[in-house]
């Protein structure tokens, strides 16, 4: 579906300095049943959020009201794992549009692509900043601007380019989607099926 | 110019390339589950599309399924009610649908292989990250998110970048005990979860040509494991052997066109990877995994690594170890078993039933062991029967339950309780994965067998 358009985004952000961090912890399995996409984020890691008796967990970041913001960072490899698109729509319920990562497993950072959540990769010394400027500020705000593919830490200016293909980027400033495209060529996918052996 | 097979697949399948963006990729066979569909239905139903090829498409139940009682009616509403979804959205665009009950039914990345719809030269997706097993035939398949299934239903392609290419090599002969489990499981501790990233890799060398297409799957299954996009295997008389006949492969004269096709899915000899990685046989020996991603597994003989001689931070390293209550330098063998999953995309075949019986024949299940046996899928379950490895099965006191993915995701009711171990020879120990709280050891169906009649860690090769 059509998604809000991306330009800039400045933004406190939450840390979340975990390795390796799977689509299972971003959403349990057992929270896979809808059969809408709505609602996600009520249980975006869920198991490290809440108690077995669905009391919040008092270390976990995002109960730590002075962490807040339209931004997540996470540690490297941030998304491996399972292909569930639900662990992008969990991401993007509770209010972020953007996770900025030193490492993104693939099938996640796609899914977050076609959906409007936009993934930024960043060195790990710059990662490391962040993780230590949000930790010695939590109002510290990050800069992101995707036209210019930069993302700044806006208390010491430091700022380092990020990569998007021209025309994924060109999808979230304009917030169309692959779909747009693809049906505007169904001919051309027309006749190339003819050809197929199989 | 020279090619490696991933291009010859690739390449041939591109119906467009955007300059500084993706290729458009033309998908040949699409599989889809209950889990991962219904959303790109109701996408494409709120845009007023439709279904392009739907006899390009495949429906089967598999992720929400109980193990037991499958005739009867599903109790859990949300999971009745995503089953009746998948049938009411394959019925109304005539799609084929092989729900709960059909004799096809089953996990499916296994009844794909099993029903020839998964053939050598083919792009094939799934909204599930372990289509990778469907790489064994010489196909190019991986999984995709609710988004791109959304996609090939209403336009049989997918827009993405091309992969890099890697060729990972094990050369030599296994040892006994040492099954394909192992070696995935090996090439994913060296390489940790993420080194595949970015890549898609063709697995070659003496090793992969000399395992079975049941072998084969399970190591292509376990590709996404290091982040590869997925894995393959040059198709050769194995495969051709495999899928001739099959229900939905092609017969007579197009069998004859296809094999011209198939046999020139190899890599041409001066071809060159983005990055070559070559492995020795002699040194895998029976794998388990002690931490929380399937990268953290060695042999079984060792003791757990030091955060030291691992990469990646201790606190993430730490983190795990405690979540599993281990500690670094405690030896595998020995430690408690509560759980013994045989099942799952990677290891529920029959060839994995047979392995999980040699060691489980005259043997009793260990008292403090809950073991459940599930089928990848109804013809798996048939041949259990017929071979007789039932009789074993349950005069060592196991019980066989009805196919579905089970306790892999444990979606269904089929949940390790929190703080017990589980030895599990499916593809992930997350935190959690196999109900909230649960721990789990990853490993062949071998040491699943020898943990089962132990209740304890145990070398499959004492046993054998």
């Amino acid at each position: 579906m059509a998604y809000d358009k991306f330009t800039t985004l400045t933004s406190t952000a939450v840390p979340l300095p975990i390795e390796n961090v799977d689509t299972d912890q971003i959403i349990p399995a057992r929270f896979l049943k809808a059969t809408t996409r709505e609602g996600f984020g009520d249980n975006l890691f869920r198991d490290w959020r809440y108690n077995g008796d669905n009391t919040p967990k008092k270390d976990f970041v995002l109960n730590n009201p002075i962490y807040k913001g339209k931004i997540l960072v996470g540690g490297k490899n941030f998304g491996s794992g399972s292909s569930r698109e639900h662990a992008a729509w969990a991401v993007y319920d509770y209010g972020f549009r953007c996770v900025v990562s030193s490492f993104f497993a693939d099938i996640f950072k796609n899914n977050c692509l076609n959906i409007g959540v936009l993934p930024v990769q960043i060195s790990p010394e710059f990662s490391n900043e962040i993780f230590e400027a949000i930790y010695a500020d939590a109002n510290t705000e990050l800069e992101v601007n995707l036209e210019k593919q930069t993302i700044t830490l806006l208390s010491s200016g430091t700022s380092e380019s990020f990569d998007i293909n021209g025309y994924k980027k060109g999808n979230m400033l304009n917030g169309f989607d692959d779909i747009d495209y693809l049906q505007s060529m169904k001919s051309e996918i027309e006749t190339f099926t003819e050809s197929r052996p199989f | 110019m020279s090619k490696t097979l991933f291009d010859k697949v690739w390449d041939s399948h591109v119906v467009r390339n955007i300059a500084d963006g993706p290729d458009i990729l033309y998908i040949d066979r699409h599989l889809i589950h209950e889990v991962t569909s219904p959303v790109a239905f109701v996408g494409l139903e709120s845009r007023g599309l439709s279904v392009l090829y739907p006899e390009r498409t495949f429906a089967v139940a598999d992720h929400n399924t109980p193990t037991i009682n499958q005739h009867l009616p599903v109790e859990d509403p949300l999971s009745a009610n995503q089953l009746k979804t998948l049938e009411d959205n394959a019925n109304k665009y005539g799609i084929s649908h092989w729900g709960l009950g059909h004799a096809n039914n089953g996990i499916v990345h296994v009844v794909g292989p099993e029903n020839g719809i998964t053939v050598p030269g083919a792009t094939i997706v799934c909204g599930d990250s372990h289509t990778s097993t469907h790489g064994a035939f010489g196909a190019i398949a991986f999984g995709i998110g609710t988004s791109e299934v959304e996609m090939v239903l209403t336009t049989q392609c997918i827009m993405q970048p091309k992969p890099k290419k890697m060729r990972i090599s094990v050369n030599g002969t296994l040892y006994k005990g040492v099954t394909p489990k192992d070696v995935g499981l090996y090439i994913i501790s060296k390489l940790t979860t993420s080194g595949a990233t970015g890549y898609f890799v063709e697995y070659a060398g003496d090793v992969f040509e000399n395992m079975s297409m049941e072998g084969r799957m399970t190591v292509c299954n376990l590709s996404i494991e290091m982040g590869a996009r997925g894995g393959m295997i040059a198709p050769d008389d194995k495969t051709f052997d495999y899928i001739k006949g099959r229900p939905k492969t092609p017969k007579g004269a197009g069998w004859d066109t296809a094999m011209e096709y198939w046999s020139t899915l190899k890599t041409d000899d001066d071809a060159v990877f983005d990055k070559e990685i070559t492995f020795d046989a002699n040194d895998i020996e029976p794998m388990i995994t002690y931490g929380t991603n399937p990268g953290m597994g060695m042999g079984i003989s060792n003791n757990i690594p030091t955060a030291e001689s691992v990469e990646g931070g201790k606190a993430t390293y730490d983190k795990s170890l405690a979540y599993m209550g281990y500690a670094e330098n405690e030896q595998m063998i020995g430690k408690k078993i509560d759980y013994v999953f045989i099942g799952s995309c990677t290891n529920g075949r029959i060839e994995d039933f047979r392995a999980f019986a040699s060691i489980v024949k005259g043997r009793k299940k260990a008292d403090n062991v809950t073991a459940w046996l599930v089928p990848g899928s109804h013809i798996v379950e048939a041949k259990i029967k017929e071979e007789g490895l039932l009789d074993i099965f349950e005069e060592a006191g196991f019980v066989l339950r009805e196919p579905g993915c089970s306790a892999c995701l444990a979606m269904n009711d089929d949940k390790v309780p929190a703080g017990k171990y589980a030895v599990s020879t499916s593809n992930r120990n997350f935190e959690g994965r196999q109900g909230p709280g649960s721990r789990t050891l990853l490993a062949s169906p071998l040491v699943a067998a020898a943990a089962a009649v132990t209740g304890v860690v145990t070398d499959p090769r004492e046993l054998l």
